[in-house]
């Protein structure tokens, strides 16, 4: 009954991200509701980290499978992706740069002010050493 | 072959595990993330669908049973995200500033360039999602009126390449600590780059896919806003 009562938790909230998805006006996705829940539940100890763990790691294990039905249908959306192909070669190389660049030039920067963020690149320096 | 798909209640989901079962061993035999077993089982289907001359639909009647659990493992996706807390609160406002940053420049340079290139609207909010987990993309392209399975081609493509260049960016730019590296690798690159950042490093390993969830999050409440610019 392990795994029944992990399913149980994780369908449950999940169902409960569905009832807020269709109560409230946003545009987040019901599973972003879940999520969410289920991170504060965590936090708040009312779920144990062992009594949802191994279902959820089975399920994120799991979940590239998932993707296939929806990229294989790239077969029927082809004709509209062409009309896009040209601007979505250059914005996808484009944009994964700059968001790699801003993200750890932004990291960087912070981290060397703070004194929990030199310890890391002292590790690192140490192991160099080594 | 149609009608044999068509009539069957497994052919769909059969098809692409032995796909996907083909991706894994591709990957293994050339040791590279390249090799990416979801980028290579959308491919050998739609290569299988278009040689036997099944319609998508006939695939889709079965396959789209995989997409079943979809919702619940996305919920899960909280307990990678609880496991990294320790690490997420020692540099809280660091990642979560760097994170944000990464996010708006990511959805502004697209919206720059969208406009540059003359997109539609429907096109635009296709890519908007783009550099985050496929889970929480989908959900967006969807909720916004993008075409998800546009979507879902670029997510896969930028995570492919983000894993491609994470280790010659971080060289070139000079991004020194190990945290900003794993950072820099999810934020861009979700999943697939964070295959990557583990090899590069513990710490790059459990920082980026900090950043798989982190980014998603705050794209979740940015994409709207940008959403409504163009």
């Amino acid at each position: 009954m392990r795994y029944f009562r992990q399913f149980v938790i994780i369908m449950f909230v999940t169902c409960i991200g569905e009832i807020l998805h269709y109560l409230l006006p946003l545009p987040v996705p019901a599973s972003i509701y879940g999520l969410v829940i289920m991170l504060a539940l965590l936090m708040m100890h009312v779920v144990k980290l062992e009594s949802v763990g191994r279902v959820a790691d089975l399920l994120v294990e799991l979940m590239p499978l998932m993707f296939i039905p929806a990229g294989v249908g790239l077969l029927v959306s082809w004709a509209d992706m062409q009309s896009m192909l040209v601007p979505v070669l250059v914005i996808t190389p484009v944009v994964t740069v700059i968001v790699m660049v801003v993200t750890g030039k932004v990291s960087d920067w912070l981290l060397s002010r703070t004194k929990n963020g030199r310890e890391t690149e002292n590790v690192v320096d140490k192991k160099v050493e080594d | 072959m149609n009608d044999l798909i068509l009539n069957s209640t497994t052919a769909g989901v059969a098809i692409s595990l032995l796909a996907y079962g083909a991706g894994i061993f591709l990957r293994r035999k050339t040791k590279s993330d390249i090799c990416n077993p979801l980028l290579i089982s959308i491919v050998i289907v739609i290569v299988f669908l278009l040689i036997f001359r099944v319609d998508y639909d006939s695939y889709n009647k079965s396959a789209q049973y995989l997409s079943y659990l979809l919702t619940p493992a996305t919920v899960s996706l909280a307990i990678p995200l609880y496991r990294q807390m320790d690490m997420l609160k020692k540099n809280l406002g660091a990642i979560l500033l760097a994170v944000l940053a990464g996010v708006i420049a990511s959805m502004g340079s697209i919206l720059v360039l969208s406009v540059a290139f003359g997109l539609t609207h429907p096109q635009y909010v296709t890519l908007l999602p783009k550099s985050i987990t496929t889970a929480i993309g989908m959900g967006i392209s969807e909720e916004l009126g993008g075409n998800v399975t546009i979507s879902v081609a670029v997510i896969i493509v930028t995570g492919v390449f983000g894993n491609m260049i994470i280790e010659p960016i971080c060289r070139l730019f000079r991004i020194k600590n190990p945290i900003s590296k794993g950072l820099a690798a999810g934020t861009a690159s979700h999943a697939i780059g964070t295959a990557k950042a583990m090899e590069m490093g513990e710490i790059e390993g459990s920082m980026s896919s900090l950043a798989i969830v982190v980014s998603g999050l705050i794209t979740v409440v940015c994409a709207s806003i940008f959403a409504g610019m163009y």
